[in-house]
């Protein structure tokens, strides 16, 4: 019993120079465990006089409880310090890239195409498609442009026979959407179109959008109206000014070509504006009475709007790409700006 | 239609500056391409006289010269020019003065001897561009001392305007004049269209033989004209304003004419004619050397005017060498004639041609035009050249002359197409100012907005209908002032096909998987096509704009493979590219137009990284990515790859793309050979599939999800090589019940332990029942029947 101070010193001593959580666990064993030092001198309680045992049991138990506690915070110390080094030693360098596939991109005139289409969706437009191997009818006798029209002289056209071309504007769509669906009609028409030119601000194919709205009680209001809120939404710009220039297309009446304000310069003039301050962006119109007789809608009735832009020319505009021809190069470099 | 902003001035003449008159023009439909002063800028210019030449002592091709430029005394100047002569009138640059280019006149001494000023050329002056061989000879009544900026009017702007077809009423000065009236309500000056008294009875004789094509006539004759006399100054100067050079009296004035009025003109040599004039169709096998020298064969029926003997002239597009004047010419005919638009059309384009006269003809110019033009281009004859006119004979076709026009037009269409209600003061005013006649309408009185009948006037070849009235209403109102409003429309919704993918959603999977997109062009060369499609025909363009893009593609592949050279050409190793679009196959009269999904890949499996997988792209990349777009449709059952042959495919890597039984596409690697040929080094592997089946995907059903235990076995199977693991994969999942929930392959080992030429196929298998337990019995027999089965049908031996 005498020697109890000396054990809680040399325990404590052991405990302190415990340094990982085995070594400490050898001291609970030697001090604490069933063959330990204090389990002994508590197994040999039994030996004391009785009277002097129930002080003896305390001052052993006491011992033990404190060697006890004193073991178990070594202990979350040793696990925390564990604990610690093993994070220490995980550490990564959280700056280096990440593993596996990069992404890809759209095409811009893909994002462009999309971005017009769901403009016009979002607002009960349906999209429509057609062939881009055209007879001459749909790509311009239903349009109202006759054989020898000046008009066509306008689109250089590519053609496999006399009859059968490759569609100079996307307008054959709506003619198809006239023939088999019966007003009210609202659909935008994006696709591929072919005219025979080829120069610094020409590529032989290129995209349109073309739009047409068949109702009762559609008036030229409710074109400037559309047209204005397009370009509006499409540029993110509600200041952007707006006009409309008298124009001519054989398929509508009154026709206009519109025009905004430049978007590189603001209006100040700058070389993509010719320095006039105005970028023309589309073309657009009533639908030309012509045009509902073909297809069997009553003029009378129905009246209607068609527009038509150029997706590049936009996809330029937005993104301020100042070469036609890069977007047919398919030049990683270029591609990859979009995405 | 190019034209000096002076000269539309004494027509009309608002006050607005020379950049707003342009801006009204362009808003009112008549859009300016260009606006550019008439010369360049320069001062301290005269009109001088030369008082005296002499030879300079030292240089053979100098001349000392005297000129007096007002001031009092002469001014000696050394001139290099072979034109300069005593007694001209010149422009003359004094010391101090600045010429075009900031060129400054100083005093100097050209070999000796002094020179104060410089007698000037045209084109240094800024009024041509090609370098003048002389000095530019004014007319001897110009005033020395004057400014010749000021005598010349140069402060004056040429207008180019781009007209669309529709405004051929607009090709003259006449025209445009009564645009810019109309926008400013003011009235025009018309010139003095006075007849000209003939001074002999001489006429020559006319038939209209195709009067459906033209069915007016105007001839005159004018003899004893002098064709060398100078042209004026002023008249040389609007031509040059307006785009024409100056060539002689007489071609000058009828090309003044046309500008002026819209009339285009001919002038024969009568001395060539014989006998009368005819207009007609060319005949089989007629020949005309043009004006321009070209001998050209004429196709029968082309309209031609011809003489008795030979054709004269294409009508309404170029006259020939032989019968037009010349400088020896003393009597001319003079033509002015209304052709039709329709007989015009297309003619000059189909031989080659684009002239000022066709130009104006296939547009249409006003039939009631040509006696007036024919006066005033023989009175500027007369006054010019000299010349006795003979009496105006006009031969014509009433009844093939357009007929008249009327339209009516109703204030409630005109609400209808613009949704503003016009005054009728306004539209009256409008319509009256265009140059048409415009009545009430008694028969609808009924409509309370009220209805007119209007004239068209013969040179508006463009009106026929309601709504091209209206057009010129809100075109002279104002398109920006017209209202403006939000369509409205009722609100229904529409069924959507839910099984359909989108597009955008194929296109945004291979975008997440890699792939950039691509769009190349739908034509492509045939070399190109004849290897990568070689067993397909597409329809072949009649007029390509060049070689390489002569056919249309039958596949995407001619297209994804010239943009991969293209990019590996630029240091670009690992490339991902996917197209959509359509491909054409067959012939022309039978042609599919078919919408594809194509792509390629080549190069690193993953992009360049510290823990990139850098071994290169094998078949299986591009089927996972494949598989990985049949996977969004949720039904992959309904997709086979089949081991298959393709011409441009490596014989060995290539799979055909099976959708509910039938071929709807190919992936595989790129055949060495081709690849060689193509000079492309890394292996590349491609895919091509039709849209249309890999847009069909399924609706989800839901399956109650069971909630007893799966059990799951691993078998490893020995094959041979030679069998398709889909062979086997088949027969596992035909022999393992109903309650088989999974099957997938996760090893195939070849090497030590397995016999050359054979394959272990691992493969785990998951049973799970949807309202008991399975017992180990029941899979037992399951694996016995797949295992015998498989044995039986493949020699598939159970891999110990």
């Amino acid at each position: 019993m005498d020697h109890l101070p000396t054990l809680v010193a040399e325990a404590r001593a052991a405990i302190a120079k415990a340094n990982d959580v085995s070594t400490l666990d050898a001291v609970r064993v030697e001090y604490l465990g069933k063959k330990g030092e204090i389990t002994t001198l508590l197994k040999g309680l039994g030996k004391l006089p009785p009277e002097q045992r129930p002080e003896a049991g305390e001052r052993i138990n006491q011992v033990k409880q404190q060697l006890s506690g004193e073991i178990e915070t070594r202990k979350r110390e040793l696990e925390q310090r564990a604990l610690d080094a093993r994070l220490q030693s995980e550490r990564i360098d959280v700056t280096l890239p990440g593993r596996g596939q990069s992404t890809g991109g759209l095409h811009p005139v893909t994002r462009t195409l999309e971005r017009i289409e769901g403009l016009f969706t979002r607002i009960g437009f349906d999209v429509a498609v057609g062939p881009e191997i055209e007879d001459d009818y749909h790509n311009f006798e239903a349009l109202n442009i006759p054989a020898h029209h000046p008009a066509r002289g306008m689109a250089d056209t590519f053609y496999f026979d006399a009859n059968r071309l490759l569609r100079t504007h996307t307008s054959p769509v709506q003619v198809r959407t006239m023939e088999s669906q019966e007003p009210p009609i609202r659909i935008v028409c994006p696709g591929r179109v072919y005219r025979s030119d080829s120069d610094l601000t020409h590529t032989p194919m290129f995209h349109q959008v073309e739009g047409l709205l068949i109702d009762e009680d559609v008036s030229f209001a409710d074109l400037k109206g559309t047209i204005e809120d397009f370009l509006h939404a499409f540029f993110e710009r509600d200041d952007l000014s707006v006009r409309f220039r008298p124009s001519y297309f054989p398929f509508t009446e009154p026709s206009a070509e519109v025009d905004i304000q430049c978007v590189m310069c603001s209006g100040d003039g700058c070389r993509v504006c010719s320095h006039s301050g105005w970028l023309e962006v589309m073309g657009c119109g009533m639908v030309h009475p012509e045009v509902f007789r073909h297809s069997g809608i009553d003029t009378e009735r129905y009246t209607g709007f068609a527009f038509g832009m150029g997706a590049e020319r936009l996809a330029m505009l937005r993104y301020g790409v100042n070469d036609l021809r890069l977007f047919f190069d398919n030049d990683l470099r270029f591609l990859r700006q979009f995405t | 239609m190019k034209f000096s902003e002076q000269w539309l001035r004494e027509w009309v003449s608002p006050e607005l500056s020379t950049q707003a008159l342009a801006d009204q023009i362009t808003m009112a439909g008549l859009e300016v391409e260009a606006l550019e002063a008439v010369a360049a800028k320069f001062e301290g210019v005269l009109v001088a006289e030369v008082v005296a030449k002499e030879p300079h002592p030292d240089a053979d091709k100098l001349n000392v010269c005297q000129v007096d430029d007002g001031s009092g005394n002469p001014i000696q100047v050394v001139c290099g020019a072979p034109n300069v002569a005593v007694g001209q009138k010149v422009p003359f640059a004094q010391v101090g003065a600045v010429l075009p280019g900031d060129f400054k006149i100083k005093e100097a001494k050209l070999r000796g001897v002094e020179s104060r000023g410089m007698i000037c050329s045209a084109s240094e002056l800024g009024l041509e561009e090609e370098t003048s061989p002389g000095i530019l000879e004014l007319p001897l009544s110009a005033p020395v001392g004057r400014s010749l900026r000021d005598w010349m009017t140069l402060d004056d702007s040429t207008i180019e305007v781009d007209l669309t077809p529709n405004r051929g009423d607009c090709l003259s000065l006449k025209g445009m004049a009564r645009e810019v009236g109309v926008l400013n309500r003011l009235t025009l000056n018309n010139p003095d269209l006075a007849p000209q008294a003939p001074s002999h009875d001489d006429e020559f004789p006319v038939r209209l033989s195709a009067p459906e094509q033209c069915p007016r006539y105007v001839g005159r004759v004018i003899k004893n004209i002098d064709v060398t006399a100078p042209t004026p100054l002023w008249m040389v100067e609007r031509l040059r304003r307006s785009g024409l050079r100056s060539i002689d009296a007489v071609v000058d004035i009828t090309n003044y004419v046309m500008l002026e009025l819209g009339q285009p003109l001919h002038a024969f040599d009568l001395a060539n004619l014989q006998e009368a004039i005819e207009v007609r169709p060319a005949k089989k096998g007629e020949r005309l050397v043009l004006l321009d020298g070209q001998d050209i064969a004429l196709r029968e029926g082309t309209l031609v005017i011809a003489d008795c003997d030979k054709v004269l002239a294409i009508a309404g597009v170029m006259g020939g060498e032989h019968s037009g004047v010349s400088p020896e010419t003393r009597d001319v005919f003079l033509e002015s004639a209304f052709f039709t638009p329709l007989a015009i059309a297309g003619q000059a384009r189909s031989y080659g041609l684009h002239t000022d006269a066709s130009h104006r003809f296939e547009r249409g110019v006003d039939f009631e035009l040509p006696r007036q033009a024919a006066e005033r281009a023989t009175a500027l004859l007369v006054e010019i050249a000299g010349g006795e006119p003979g009496p105006i004979k006009e031969t014509f076709s009433a009844e093939h002359l357009p007929g008249e026009r009327q339209v009516r037009l109703r204030g409630s269409r005109i609400e209808q197409c613009l949704n503003i209600r016009l005054p009728d003061t306004e539209i009256v005013d409008i319509l009256e100012r265009l140059g048409m006649q415009v009545s009430r309408d008694v028969v609808d009185v009924a409509d309370e907005t009220g209805a007119w009948l209007v004239k068209i006037p013969s040179w508006r070849f463009d009106i026929a209908i309601e709504e091209d009235l209206i057009e010129e209403l809100a075109r002279i109102h104002g398109y920006n002032r017209l209202p403006v409003r939000r369509p409205a429309a009722r609100l229904g919704l529409v069924a959507d096909d839910e099984r359909r993918q989108p597009l955008t959603r194929l296109r945004r999977q291979l975008v997440a998987r890699g792939y950039q997109e691509a769009i190349t062009y739908s034509f492509v060369a045939p070399e190109l096509q004849a290897l990568l499609a070689p067993d397909m025909t597409a329809p072949r363009l009649a007029n390509p704009i060049s070689s390489d893009m002569a056919v249309m593609r039958a596949s995407l592949f001619p297209g994804l493979v010239k943009a991969l050279t293209y990019n590996l050409n630029r240091q670009q190793s690992r490339i991902r590219l996917f197209e959509t679009g359509l491909v054409f196959r067959g012939e022309l009269d039978s042609v599919e137009q078919i919408p594809m999904l194509s792509g390629l890949i080549c190069g690193s499996r993953d992009p360049e990284g510290w823990a990139a997988r850098r071994d290169g792209v094998d078949f299986f990349d591009l089927k996972g990515d494949v598989e990985s777009l049949l996977k969004l449709g949720g039904n992959e059952e309904s997709w086979r790859f089949e081991p298959s042959e393709h011409p441009a495919l490596h014989p060995g890597q290539t799979a055909r793309l099976v959708h509910q039984g039938e071929a709807v596409g190919w992936l595989g690697a790129l055949h060495p050979a081709l690849r060689s040929e193509l000079g492309i080094k890394p292996d590349v592997f491609l895919f091509e599939m039709r849209l249309d089946a890999l847009t069909q995907g399924r609706l989800p059903a839901f399956s109650v999800l069971s909630r007893y235990p799966e059990v799951r076995r691993d078998l490893a199977l020995i094959i041979s090589d030679d069998i398709p693991v889909q062979a086997l994969l088949d027969t596992l999942r035909e022999c393992a019940g109903e309650w088989l929930t999974d099957l997938h392959l996760f090893d195939v080992y070849r090497g030590a332990g397995i016999a050359e030429g054979n394959k272990s196929i691992a493969l785990g298998l998951t049973w799970q029942h949807p309202s008991r337990t399975l017992n180990d019995e029941e899979i037992n027999q399951l694996v016995d029947t797949i295992v015998t089965e498989s044995s039986q049908r493949f020699d598939a031996e159970l891999r110990g």
